[in-house]
């Protein structure tokens, strides 16, 4: 593929974001194993959902002896901003058919802000195959060495993994938080699931939680 | 079927859903401010429960025990605006000298 000289720091900015991103892969891909699936469905789940938030989601719910609605409820309410993510990219990239199903798969958090930032039409469509795409395939690579990498080890708690997947969403969660509102919104949240866990089925603590996030987003 | 093979399945068919809809449907279906207010908020609720069931629960108990230590590492480094594979690699290495060493 010939790169343009306007366009070589679009490509640069979309590979860079492609590869650190992807990087994460690899501790999706070690969550997936220590949750109890195996490489194939850890893998399918990045190829198929690919959604960061909901694939760590899916997994520790399951992990921690959820049901499978519960996984699905919760990666279904948080893969919810990717819909609101097309809404803004559907009159830029202009895509109907299969073109618009290849779309869809790679709207994602990090192919949006790239477009987003872009000033010309041009540039926001490159920017999001770009990265859609590279973080596709970096992402899938490395949940595949990461899974592989967790197989081989016996007890996560011997390498710790067992506190990567909450440091995992510490890291997620973390960029969102802007206000003093949204700190406490977090921090109920916290206290409000770890209240229902010793009462509820796993996986419910983690869903119910969303009745904060009506009731605080119900007024201004 | 077992349940993980459930849980692959829908939610990869309702991630795409999410995705495709907000590709095909018009603007004003989904473009309401009490929607997005309540939509920013929902991640924030879900992943910050997540992060303290994860952190604090096993099973239905709630103990404390080497993935606090490793996760406040995490919060420490998030707060020096540390990469997102440092975060990770550093509660895991905290986690881990803690749970063989004690």
């Amino acid at each position: 593929m010939s790169i343009k000289p306007k366009n070589d720091a679009l490509s640069r900015t979309s590979l860079s974001v492609a590869f650190t991103v992807g990087l994460y892969g690899a501790a999706f891909g070690a969550a997936g194993v220590t949750a109890g699936f195996s490489i194939l469905q850890t893998c399918l789940l990045s190829l198929l959902l690919f959604s960061g938030a909901s694939q760590f989601a899916v997994v520790g719910i399951m992990g921690a002896g959820g049901s499978a609605i519960s996984a699905i409820a919760t990666a279904t309410l948080l893969g919810f901003r990717n819909a609101l993510y097309g809404l803004q990219l559907a009159p830029i990239l202009k895509v109907t058919g299969l073109k618009r199903i290849l779309s869809a798969q790679i709207t994602i958090d990090e192919s949006t802000a790239v477009s987003t930032m872009q000033e010309n039409n041009d540039d926001k469509v490159r920017g999001f195959y770009l990265t859609g795409i590279g973080v596709y395939v970096f992402w899938n690579l490395f949940t595949y060495l990461g899974a592989l990498g967790a197989s081989a080890i016996g007890d996560p708690a011997v390498w710790g993994l067992d506190a990567a997947v909450p440091a995992a969403f510490c890291g997620l969660v973390w960029p969102r938080l802007k206000d003093k509102k949204q700190f406490l919104i977090s921090a109920l949240a916290i206290f409000m699931a770890l209240s229902l866990t010793p009462i509820s089925a796993a996986g419910v603590p983690i869903i119910a939680t969303v009745l904060l996030a009506i009731i605080f987003g119900w007024k201004k | 079927m077992s349940t993980i093979w459930i849980a692959v399945i829908g939610s990869s068919i309702t991630a795409f859903l999410n995705k495709y809809i907000g590709h095909s449907v018009p603007e004003k279906w989904l473009d309401r401010p009490r929607f997005k207010r309540i939509n920013t908020l929902v991640p924030i609720v879900l992943l910050s429960a997540l992060v303290g069931v994860q952190t604090f629960a096993t099973k239905k108990e709630l103990v404390i025990d080497q993935r606090f230590a490793g996760v406040a590492v995490a919060l420490i480094a998030l707060k020096f605006k540390a990469p997102f594979p440092v975060v990770v690699a550093s509660a895991a290495i905290t986690s881990a000298a803690i749970y063989n060493l004690f």
